[in-house]
């Protein structure tokens, strides 16, 4: 058993890519959710469009990288509309059941073999990066002892734990302000906000938006660091993920999402590193009871079993606020 | 509607503030100066009429109470003029304005802000906050500005200043910084009241203000609900504590099944044979003495043995 190493393994996915990726979508779904209240189930269709906005923009269309960054903020901005406009003056449940179906939508669409000529079919985009990585800054990579990153993955590090940073002022300056104060009333009781002349409709919608382009820069950062865009990246397993982060994290808290997304992965890590040591060949785990592909497995519900009593005993995330969930909602 | 039909319940008009002297008590009466009137509403859901007014005027300036038995439709009639529901027909108008068709939040700007029933305070937000929302005009509402607070700091400080003098006023200056999900029902009440008021309204519209307050708390109740008449605004709820209504209303409207059956005085209308038969109960008036408590009990107690005898 080599300790060193799990911590290794932890604190490498802990602070590398896969915690910035979800800590923004988890961030987005915090505006949608956590402040408003709306149930956005589809928050890796946001992702998606996020990442194809800027790759399609690039290599499809043959625009500068410039105009693709642009377009992983607008193509977000389009969806929320488009999804917006007929759910979000209906109940909660209806944007939840259009959501998830229009993110998987996107993604079939995105993978598809009649669109391949625009989206890439199921391989994907790539080849629209390199303005990126030409950008780097960095001569070599960083050594912090336990771990250590290349020259290229400590750039978009930087850049990542920037975006997520920015994201996390603007959330704090948004949600301190009356803007958020309407939102927060709108995840209690959107009539009573109705009767006090305040137009529902119009928050969800920029609440919907906001939350998505911040999804969106997500899917962006992914398609950066990656150098390419891949359809199956952007499955509803992401959505869920994010979902575990924030809750993980503390729901209607700005630092909420990031906590979580980055102790949902050292923890991730972290125990298939353990249980990948633990069974098989020289493990201490028999094989008769576990193999080693199932070894890969067991964390996933060992989360699963974390995540259930943190829902029983810690409702609020890691660092909610327990007076706001002792209160009965009635 | 002529004015000598009406000679029996004029003799016992009082002269009121709101100039409402000498108004015929037929239903539908024409006011002098109506803030709000509505015309032909109906809603039915499946089968059920709901609501069916033919005509009803609300004078400004007045305290009008809407009383009727559970069902006669009062609460939906409410949801109807504010917008949170749409009538099958009619039309209704709010200072000449119509107000068909429009939406809830464009109702609450145009003046009439309403509470509800079940009182709908934002649990998981203070006091203070909750006070702070209902203040219109906030620039810091608006998404561009939000992130900036040089640009609404000043506004909100007066908005807090408001906040803080109704809060002492309905006696909550003390929870200020609790949640209001922690709040008891009748602290909800005056909550939502005090939050209405934050919209400055010219027509405030509450549903049961009364429902759950203790007797004490309902004393203060009332006078605010006689403040804001004295501020010059109009006042229309629906309650069913006939202390309130005898106490601080100037006109009452009767509705049952849907319909509006009487209108007039609380004097009047309380003397009206329908509405003692549709709604009160013969012995609304007379208050239960020990005596008559006894009597009531053993005539009970009697009518229990009996049928426990006749099974």
């Amino acid at each position: 058993m080599d300790i060193l190493e799990i911590l290794r393994a932890a604190l490498q996915q802990a602070l590398g890519p896969q915690a910035i990726v979800f800590a923004l979508a988890a961030i987005g779904l915090n505006v949608h959710f956590g402040y408003t209240g709306l149930l956005n189930f589809g928050q890796a269709g946001f992702v998606a469009v996020g990442a194809y906005g800027m790759a399609v923009t690039v290599v499809t269309f043959d625009a500068p990288f410039w105009l693709g960054i642009l377009m992983a903020i607008v193509a977000p901005l389009l969806l929320a509309v488009v999804l917006g406009v007929p759910t979000l003056r209906l109940r909660a449940d209806y944007l939840a059941i259009v959501t998830i179906a229009s993110a998987e939508v996107l993604r079939f669409v995105f993978g598809a073999v009649e669109t391949k000529d625009t989206f890439g079919g199921s391989n994907g985009l790539n080849g629209y990066a390199g303005p990126f990585q030409r950008a780097n800054p960095y001569s070599s990579g960083i050594d912090l002892g336990v771990v250590s990153f290349g020259r290229n993955d400590l750039w978009s590090l930087t850049v990542g734990w920037i975006l997520v940073a920015v994201c996390c002022v603007l959330v704090w300056a948004l949600m301190r302000s009356p803007w958020g104060r309407v939102l927060r009333s709108i995840r209690e009781d959107e009539d009573a906000v109705r009767s006090l002349g305040k137009n529902v409709f119009a928050y969800k919608m920029q609440a919907l938006a906001l939350g998505g382009v911040i999804g969106g820069l997500g899917g962006m950062f992914l398609a950066l660091k990656q150098a390419s865009v891949v359809p199956s990246d952007y499955s509803t397993l992401m959505t869920f993920y994010a979902f575990a982060a924030l809750l993980l994290g503390g729901a209607g808290r700005v630092m909420g999402p990031v906590i979580g997304s980055v102790l949902f992965w050292f923890l991730i890590a972290g125990l298939g590193s353990f249980f990948s040591q633990s069974a098989g060949e020289g493990g201490w785990i028999p094989e008769v009871i576990m193999s080693d592909t199932q070894a890969s497995l067991i964390r996933y519900i060992v989360l699963g079993l974390a995540i259930m009593l943190l829902m029983i005993f810690r409702p609020q995330g890691i660092i909610g606020d327990r007076r706001e969930i002792a209160i009965d909602g009635r | 509607m002529d004015a000598d039909m009406t000679d029996q319940s004029n003799s016992e008009i009082k002269t009121g503030p709101a100039g409402l002297a000498g108004v015929s008590t037929e239903p539908g009466a024409k006011k002098p100066d109506p803030i709000l009137v509505a015309d032909n509403i109906t809603r039915t859901f499946g089968g059920l009429t709901a609501v069916d007014v033919e005509h009803v005027e609300i004078q400004r300036g007045a305290i009008t109470a809407l009383i009727g038995p559970n069902g006669a439709g009062k609460t939906t009639f409410f949801n109807l003029l504010t917008g949170f529901d749409q009538p099958n027909t009619g039309s209704w108008s709010l200072e000449g304005k119509s107000l068909k068709g429009v939406a809830p939040y464009k109702v609450a700007r145009l003046g009439m802000v309403r509470t509800f029933q079940l009182t709908k305070v934002l649990a998981k937000l203070t006091v203070i906050e909750n006070m702070r929302l209902g203040a219109t005009g906030q620039k810091g509402e608006r998404f561009w500005a939000a992130p900036f607070k040089f640009l609404w700091g000043a506004q909100e400080q007066s908005v807090t200043e408001k906040a803080d003098d109704l809060l002492a006023r309905f006696l909550l200056d003390k929870k200020r910084e609790d949640f209001a999900g922690s709040l008891s029902g009748g602290q909800r009440k005056l909550l939502e009241m005090a939050r209405a008021l934050m919209v400055d309204p010219e027509l405030v519209m509450l549903d049961e203000p009364m429902a759950g307050v203790n007797p004490a708390l309902k004393q203060s109740l009332l006078g605010h609900v006689k403040s804001l008449r004295d501020e010059g605004r109009t006042v229309l709820f629906v309650e069913h504590d006939m202390d309130m209504v005898r106490d601080i209303s100037d006109w009452v409207i009767v509705m049952a099944q849907g319909k509006i059956v009487a209108e007039g005085t609380p004097a009047a209308v309380m003397a009206d044979q329908r509405v003692i038969d549709a709604y009160l109960g013969a012995h609304h008036d007379t208050d239960l003495s020990e005596l008559d408590e006894e009597r009531l009990e053993a005539e009970v107690e009697a009518e229990i043995a009996q049928e426990e005898d006749s099974k």
